[in-house]
């Protein structure tokens, strides 16, 4: 881990993203494949205001968001990802006022595709609140450079 | 909440700090929903490409799921998600992403939502002819719901067949 230099930027791959820094990420801990994730409680991401529980978005986010790491994990390097499918079971509802954690478990590379299982919960992980299975793409970019996506559309090939 | 609550397009944008933090917002055209989500810098996911976060996509059809649902059957609360299924079709680009649901079916506990989102432009009409419920069907929910024409969608950016448990 330390020969590929991903252990020093794995804390940037949990939270540096807009998006993954506006939600509040950080991440737990780690081993080889595996990928421990945590989500403050917070008021403004609540998705049921009658309830007070955390919006399933976030539980989703999250989901992703670590089954992405326990990707890196596996390869021990860096690449572009994308997630090709995502299946989501919601067991119960998160407890209002504790903070989410998933874990994340990439069982399986191929040469262009990774399978993962994830579990959420916010007290202990054998009382899971949501499990997930999902596939990523690998060296997802494909060779699209900095900036490809605010090509317009029409300018991109349709074979 | 009390029963005499209906929940409005602006319910959701209102009341929900989620919908809110998201910046999506829902609207009406007769009885037609269209969840609108526009670009965000707090939204992306991959900063090199551009790209929006997987999970945003996921969250926003979620919540359009939620919406449909809320807005068509009236109920006195919000109907919670018991499975998603996120088929993920290209990179959701720093654009406005748009989505609607259809709700495939309700039935006492339970209801079928399929949602489909997009860019830019829809794509053409994406119809599902021969994705009929069979008979039965209901129950096997997603399998039954699960599009296989991913490369028929070259406009749109994903396709979520989802469940909710409906709330007395």
């Amino acid at each position: 881990m330390t020969e590929s230099g991903l252990a020093a930027i794995l804390p940037q791959l949990a939270s540096a993203a807009p998006h993954t820094h506006a939600l509040g990420f950080s991440l737990v801990s780690h081993e080889d494949g595996v990928a421990i994730l945590k989500a403050p409680y917070r008021e403004d991401l609540i998705g049921d205001p009658d309830t007070r529980v955390l919006a399933g978005g976030l539980v989703t986010t999250l989901l992703d968001h670590a089954s992405g790491m326990a990707v890196w994990l596996a390869l021990d390097r860096f690449v572009s990802i994308a997630t090709l499918d995502l299946r989501i079971d919601y067991m119960r509802a998160a407890k209002p006022g504790l903070d989410l954690m998933a874990r994340a478990k990439c069982y399986k590379l191929t040469r262009s595709i990774a399978f993962v299982r994830a579990w959420a919960y916010d007290v202990t992980a054998d009382d899971p609140v949501a499990a997930a299975q999902s596939t990523f793409m690998l060296d997802s970019d494909g060779g699209r450079t900095l900036g490809s996506n605010l090509k317009p559309s029409s300018a991109k090939a349709r074979p | 909440m009390s029963d005499a609550t209906e929940f409005s397009a602006e319910f959701f944008i209102d009341k929900i700090p989620y919908a809110h933090f998201l910046g999506a917002r829902i609207e009406l055209a007769g009885d037609e929903m269209t969840a609108i989500l526009p670009f965000a810098q707090h939204l992306v996911g991959n900063p090199i490409l551009p790209a929006l976060h997987g999970g945003v996509l996921g969250a926003f059809m979620e919540m359009t799921a939620m919406a449909q649902l809320a807005l068509s059957e009236k109920r006195s609360r919000l109907p919670r998600p018991i499975g998603v299924t996120v088929e993920y079709l290209r990179s959701g680009r720093p654009l406005t992403t748009y989505a609607r649901a259809v709700v495939k079916r309700v039935g006492r506990r339970v209801a079928n939502v399929d949602v489909e989102a997009w860019q830019e432009s829809r794509g053409g009409a994406h119809r599902h002819p021969a994705r009929e419920l069979p008979p039965g069907g209901a129950r096997q929910g997603l399998k039954s719901g699960v599009c296989n024409c991913s490369r028929e969608l070259r406009q749109c950016a994903t396709f979520s067949p989802a469940f909710a448990a409906m709330p007395d």
